[in-house]
């Protein structure tokens, strides 16, 4: 069984201007000691289900869907039985460790926080723990005396590190763990994070925008575009020939790291995402891509199968798949209106 | 530190300015409205050392306040610095007092109001932290005399005095504290009304810029339930500009005192000044002006002592 | 403070982009200008309006105006002497006089509304030397930067630190008594506050591209200052002027209580120092003291309730806050 399992995720955020879809319609499986990686771009989602997972999202939020950890649902638990599940079912390493640490407390303490509270250990017991915890990210267990402002960047998200690992989770979700740092660094922490994922047996939910880093790391890939999986199957694959269009243009990009333009549009990928509350009519990315065609505008595309253990939602994918006759279900082309629904559960599980 | 002693340097320059240079002829200024003879006018000159030549004036003044000599007291006829000294306990016993409640009180509202941000709560204790924030000090404490030590007139009961520190006639540790506490009530209740407003205020803006902080999400996601992620993690990190910002505040806070114990006649330094301002008996309220900015200059020397041991960024 | 947006209604008239869109027979550059101020300034008052503290506080605002301007329709001055006071001391509230009588005989409520006029008018003109104060220190600051603006930022600190009331209480000692002297020693020791803003905001500005063209086109310091700094700083003061304007009628009230107004016009804070010297504190008569320090209050409060709005509408930030 999955250990996390997430079914039609839909996450929508009250404004003045009225309700906005963020995200919109997601699957996601997660099994055992697998590593799944989510990419796209800044906006298309990716962060807002690391945070609907553990339901951290802000009040404005409205979740729809289920999200199963570990066979139980998420978005119905009680609020006692969800602050037992935070952090000791699954824990998150933030992006941008700097902010994520709270400046005027102990990098030891905030390590220890969560083992006082979940385990009843004692304040002696928590604090060894945090040093043999900092031992294993490669920090001196000194250092727990260390406030965030003293250690370097790659210090502090080895201290996130350290932190997610406190409870021993059997998924750690990784929100962008790399993005603020410079590559020498990227890779120590990429690498540690592997090494430490893979000694614990520890479920890995990776998001990026950065397709090479979640290849590289990953089992199995996710690409988001505007609050959607547009393409999914084996980390390689999808990194080396994607079939949708944006996850080709994601691979090809290749971005400079530390450039925040080539974050914010992969290179060759003119324009922007949608704007949530004018949603272009048929393929969110229709505007955008190189190789649209007339009836992308009248097709709002689902997940597809893609090729062995693989889906896609491209029209071009469905006619490819329809040429070669291979599991096509009666009805044809996609339906306009057809929301992203569970094609082939077995092909997205890993 | 440096930036103290200029600002120390500054208060002085003004004293001398404002009270020697601006009015022109200060014994003229000080006996306004009596009937006085030239040869009495020149005597207060001869008294006051202002028959001297500016620059010598000048001098003697400084050299006076580096003996902590702040001058004779036209009035009263005694050393300035002498009465401050006689009347500094009444002042510190009542702003201390008043301070610390109002920072509490402000304090523990400005974080409700904030971890309930649009709330009936919220909008209820903004609102009536800006009325109070509106009303006039002295009125406020005019009003509690008129109601809770007048009676209204005899309508209803005498709670508190109307005035003074102590009543004449009270002996013993015990009865004597428990008299001067009674004194206090409503001075007291007029400070924090007029002062705890502004920390409510800043309490409220700092903490909710705090709300939006990464390292909250972080808290919560580790399972600490709200009240926790509030005392543990927001409010260590909102007090920080809120100490600042109450520092800045406490010329607010003096000026407060000065008005609080002249209206309840709290035989504080205030109603020294409050007196000296009536007659006016200039080298007082000179003495007053330099002792009131000094110890407003030496609180905020206080607060970036106090600062580090509340932002670890700070200390090292 | 963070960088500001520039505010809608700055937004036209200067900039890089206010040349009218080419158009054959359309409305000349003049009404277009015109037509988009008039655009902004609904746009500015549409948010504003979604504020409804801040709405009751500008119909309290103009309500109080009202009064102060009318005033002498309805109230007789000859009423208001001491000694020719048409009732007889201390009447509690009737008919006649809705809020009784002072020690004299004289209505208060005549008294209320007639010392409104000086109460607004030291209120106004002594924001306006502090704002006009702290707008010119500020922007010099920021814009020449320098020695100059260390210098000048050094006084305002110095400024902003000390008791402010204590100050305006030596100058007014010290000075004659007057209206003149009582706008001078609350203008002269509010202003620190501008001060910072308006420098804060220059720097924000000057960083924006199109000063870096103004100065490359051989625009001067004055023009620079004068034609692109202060129309984009001035909505943020007149929000902070909004604010200092209850702090002035306050300050204002407080040296007329101290006695050190000008006894011979009639203001809230000199009411309440007569009511207190008379003895109406210790006979309880309640009617002469109430209804000043309500008039002050109520028109605090309004100008308060304006200045908050008014920095919500301009600062989206804040607006999120409150």
């Amino acid at each position: 069984m999955n250990y996390l399992e997430v079914q039609d995720l839909t996450v929508s955020y009250r404004t003045a201007a009225g309700e906005l879809p963020a995200v919109r319609g997601v699957d996601l499986a997660v099994a055992p000691g697998s590593k799944v990686g989510i990419a796209g771009e800044s906006g298309c989602g990716k962060s807002t289900v690391a945070l609907a997972l553990l339901r951290l999202l802000p009040a404005s939020a409205r979740m729809g869907g289920r999200i199963l950890l570990d066979g139980e649902d998420v978005l119905t638990m009680r609020w006692g039985r969800l602050r037992a599940v935070r952090w000791a079912g699954a824990s998150i390493v933030f992006q941008g460790a700097m902010h994520s640490l709270n400046a005027v407390h102990r990098i030891g303490d905030q390590i220890a926080e969560p083992i006082l509270l979940h385990e009843n250990a004692t304040p002696a017991a928590a604090a060894r723990r945090a040093g043999e915890l900092l031992e294993q990210v490669g920090l001196p267990a000194r250092r727990a005396a260390a406030y965030p402002h003293e250690l370097s960047g790659g210090q502090r998200q080895r201290v996130m590190i350290a932190m997610a690992l406190a409870c021993g989770p059997r998924l750690i979700v990784a929100d962008e763990p790399t993005t603020a740092l410079d590559v020498m660094i990227q890779a120590q922490i990429l690498r540690l994070i592997d090494q430490l994922v893979g000694e614990h047996g520890i479920s890995m939910l990776m998001i990026s925008h950065d397709l090479s880093v979640l290849a590289d790391t990953c089992d199995r890939l996710a690409v988001m575009y505007a609050g959607r999986v547009v393409e999914e199957g084996p980390a390689d694959q999808v990194f080396r020939s994607a079939r949708h269009p944006y996850g080709a243009a994601l691979g090809a990009a290749f971005p400079t790291i530390g450039d925040p333009a080539s974050r914010r549009s992969p290179r060759g990928l003119p324009g922007d995402p949608p704007d949530p509350a004018a949603m272009p009519a048929g393929c969110a990315f229709g505007p955008r891509c190189p190789v649209a065609e007339p009836r992308c505008a009248e097709t709002d595309p689902v997940l597809w199968p893609a090729g062995p253990d693989r889906a896609a939602a491209c029209v071009r994918v469905l006619s490819d798949e329809q040429a070669r006759g291979a599991g096509v279900p009666a009805g044809g082309a996609a339906p306009a209106e057809q929301v992203a629904a569970h094609p082939e559960k077995e092909g997205r599980t890993p | 530190m440096l930036g103290s002693v200029v600002s120390l340097l500054a208060v002085m320059l003004t004293g001398f300015f404002l009270f020697r240079i601006l009015p022109g002829d200060p014994v003229r200024t000080m006996t306004q409205g009596r009937a006085v003879t030239v040869e009495q006018l020149a005597e207060l000159r001869r008294q006051f050392g202002l028959d001297k030549p500016l620059p010598q004036q000048f001098l003697d003044y400084c050299l006076g306040l580096l003996r902590f000599d702040l001058g004779t007291s036209f009035q009263y006829r005694a050393p300035v610095a002498e009465l401050i000294a006689e009347r500094l306990w009444p002042t510190v016993l009542l702003v201390g007092t008043g301070t610390v409640i109002a920072a509490m009180l402000g304090l523990w509202l400005g974080t409700r109001a904030a971890w309930r941000r649009g709330s009936v709560t919220d909008r209820l204790s903004t609102g009536v932290a800006l009325t109070l924030w509106s009303v006039p000090t002295f009125w406020l404490g005019l009003i509690l005399i008129v109601v809770f030590a007048g009676g209204l007139g005899g309508v209803l009961p005498h709670l508190f005095p109307t005035g003074g520190m102590a009543s004449p006639g009270v002996t013993g540790f015990l009865p004597g504290v428990l008299d001067v506490a009674h004194h206090m009530v409503l001075p007291v209740t007029t400070m924090v009304a007029v002062v705890y407003a502004q920390y409510l205020l800043i309490m409220r803006s700092s903490l909710l810029d705090e709300m939006g902080g990464d390292y909250l999400v972080t808290a919560r996601a580790k399972g600490l339930r709200d009240a926790l992620v509030l005392r543990r993690h927001a409010v260590p990190n909102a007090l920080l500009p809120t100490v600042t910002l109450i520092f800045l505040n406490l010329g607010g806070v003096v000026a407060g005192a000065i008005l609080v114990e002249a209206v309840f006649s709290w035989p504080g330094l205030g109603m020294l000044f409050y007196e000296a301002l009536r007659v006016p008996d200039l080298p007082l309220v000179q003495g007053l002006f330099i002792f009131f900015s000094a110890s407003v200059i030496f609180m905020n020397l206080l607060a970036d002592l106090v600062y580090p041991l509340l932002d670890p960024r700070v200390r090292t | 403070m963070s960088a500001v947006e520039p505010p809608p209604a700055a937004a036209g008239g200067t900039g890089a982009g206010s040349e009218p869109p080419p158009g054959a027979g359309g409305p000349g550059p003049r009404a277009l200008a015109r037509q988009r101020r008039r655009r902004a300034a609904a746009a500015f008052w549409r948010a504003y309006a979604a504020n409804p503290a801040g709405v009751a506080g500008l119909a309290g605002l103009l309500l109080f105006i009202l009064v102060a301007l009318s005033a002498p329709l309805f109230v007789d001055t000859a009423d208001l002497s001491v000694t020719r006071a048409p009732g007889s001391p201390y009447q509690p509230p009737s008919a006649e006089y809705p809020l009784g009588t002072d020690n004299f005989g004289r209505s208060v409520l005549d008294l209320v509304v007639w010392g409104s006029r000086v109460s607004l008018t030291v209120g106004f003109l002594a924001t306006l030397v502090s704002v006009a104060l702290g707008a010119l220190i500020g922007v010099v600051a920021g814009h020449f930067g320098g020695w100059t603006g260390t210098v000048l930022m050094r006084v305002t600190d110095w400024f902003l630190v000390l008791p402010t009331l204590v100050l305006a209480i030596a100058l007014a000692t010290v000075l004659d008594r007057s209206v003149f002297t009582v706008i001078l020693a609350i203008g002269i020791t509010a202003w620190p506050t501008t001060a910072r803003l308006v420098r804060a905001q220059t720097l924000a500005v000057e960083a924006r591209p199109y000063i870096e063209r103004a100065r490359a086109l051989g625009g001067g310091h004055w023009h620079i200052m004068g034609r692109h700094v202060l129309p984009n700083v001035m909505p943020l003061v007149l929000a902070q002027t909004t604010l200092m304007v209850a702090s002035s009628i306050i300050a204002e009230s407080t040296l007329a209580f101290l006695g050190l107004g000008d006894p011979t016009t009639i203001s809230w804070g000199g009411i309440l120092q007569d009511a207190r010297n008379a003895g109406a504190v210790s006979s309880g008569v309640w009617w002469y003291l109430l209804p000043p320090g309500l008039a002050i209050a109520l028109v605090a409060l309004a100008f308060t309730l304006c200045g908050r709005a008014l920095e919500g509408v301009l600062n989206p930030r804040l607006r999120e806050r409150r």
